[in-house]
């Protein structure tokens, strides 16, 4: 039967813990982990131009973003803070249980990732709301009167067009990193899915590895642009 | 590092007690970054909460992402590599700002 012993071997080829062009699993692993490296890689200068951006404008109307960073609520950005800490830990988890075999663990922690990145995402809609409330948000109702300038005397207010760029740049990089959240909790919908199927386990855990390596890097964003945006000009 | 024995498939892997470590390491800086900010450090409140933001970040790269441990040294080559351009950026940048006579 010469036909099952090409499908055979055409079926072996298409193990997506050894694919037939890698010489072993272990080369295969590398392979996708540097590759994902390389795209992070990119991220980092897309972000980057953002961060160049915000240092520029941040140094030239140093007491405008203080003064504009103090309107955020630095409660709600530490809570994000902590439940983006806290799903990067159920993510090396999920790959942790992945590794060993471990199906309840696996489910669970990519669960609790996706609602621990819809958390994340709620809390920022809660903060995009106050300041669509407050009428932070650039445009033409944008208004930042007689808001004083921190460690300043009391007559120096923030000139409004200057708080208007830290709040472009406030939306700009925070709407780009909840962009990369939709994303990741997208890509773990379906890493979990494919979980469910039990396609992975000790063998082939790669996808939930680099789907890993994605969401570290979005945390790692966060982890700046929380001090950045939020903590500026804070004390008394 | 053993390439190609029968463990060789956990080689990136940490232990748990690794991990919920590191978790709790991260969780404190996110509270001392928080406390340090109301405390009046002159010049030196962004650089701090800025130190504090690189070894979070540190920490999650090369444990969380297993940057520690990995077996391909490319890995390695290419986030220095990301770094290092990202600096460039960000200190040319700055040079260029920082040494205009009109600005």
């Amino acid at each position: 039967m010469p036909d099952q012993a090409v499908s055979a071997v055409h079926a072996e080829g298409h193990d997506p813990a050894l694919l037939h062009h890698f010489a072993d699993a272990q080369q295969q692993r590398d392979s996708s982990s540097l590759g994902m490296w390389l795209f992070l890689a990119t991220e980092v200068m897309f972000f980057g131009g953002l961060f160049c951006g915000y240092l520029i404008y941040r140094l030239q109307f140093f007491g405008d973003f203080g003064a504009a960073s103090s309107s955020l609520s630095i409660k709600l950005g530490a809570t994000n803070t902590v439940v983006l800490i806290c799903s990067s830990l159920t993510v090396v988890l999920a790959v942790w249980a992945a590794q060993h075999a471990k199906r309840t663990l696996l489910l669970s922690s990519l669960i609790l990732t996706i609602i621990l990145g819809f958390v994340f995402l709620g809390i920022k809609g809660i903060e995009y709301k106050d300041k669509f409330d407050e009428h932070h948000v650039p445009g033409p109702s944008f208004s930042f009167e007689n808001v004083k300038i921190p460690g300043q005397p009391a007559d120096h207010y923030a000139k409004p067009n200057h708080a208007e760029l830290y709040f472009s740049l406030y939306f700009a990089m925070t709407g780009l990193h909840a962009l990369h959240m939709i994303i990741g909790a997208g890509i773990f919908v379906w890493i979990t899915v494919r979980a469910w199927k039990g396609q992975f386990g000790p063998d082939y855990y790669t996808p939930v590895e680099m789907a890993g390596l994605y969401w570290h890097f979005v945390d790692i964003i966060w982890i700046y642009l929380f001090p950045l945006l939020y903590l500026i000009d804070r004390h008394p | 590092m053993s390439g190609n024995s029968e463990h060789s498939s956990f080689e990136h892997s940490s232990s748990l007690t690794t991990y919920v470590v590191i978790w709790l390491a991260l969780l404190a800086g996110t509270a001392l970054t928080v406390g340090a900010a109301f405390v009046d450090l002159k010049h030196f409140n962004t650089p701090l909460a800025l130190i504090i933001a690189t070894i979070k970040a540190t920490l999650v790269a090369l444990y969380f992402m297993h940057v520690k441990g990995s077996s391909e040294k490319m890995t390695k080559v290419v986030v220095i590599s990301a770094i290092f351009f990202l600096l460039l950026l960000l200190v040319l940048s700055m040079a260029d700002f920082g040494t205009r006579a009109w600005s």
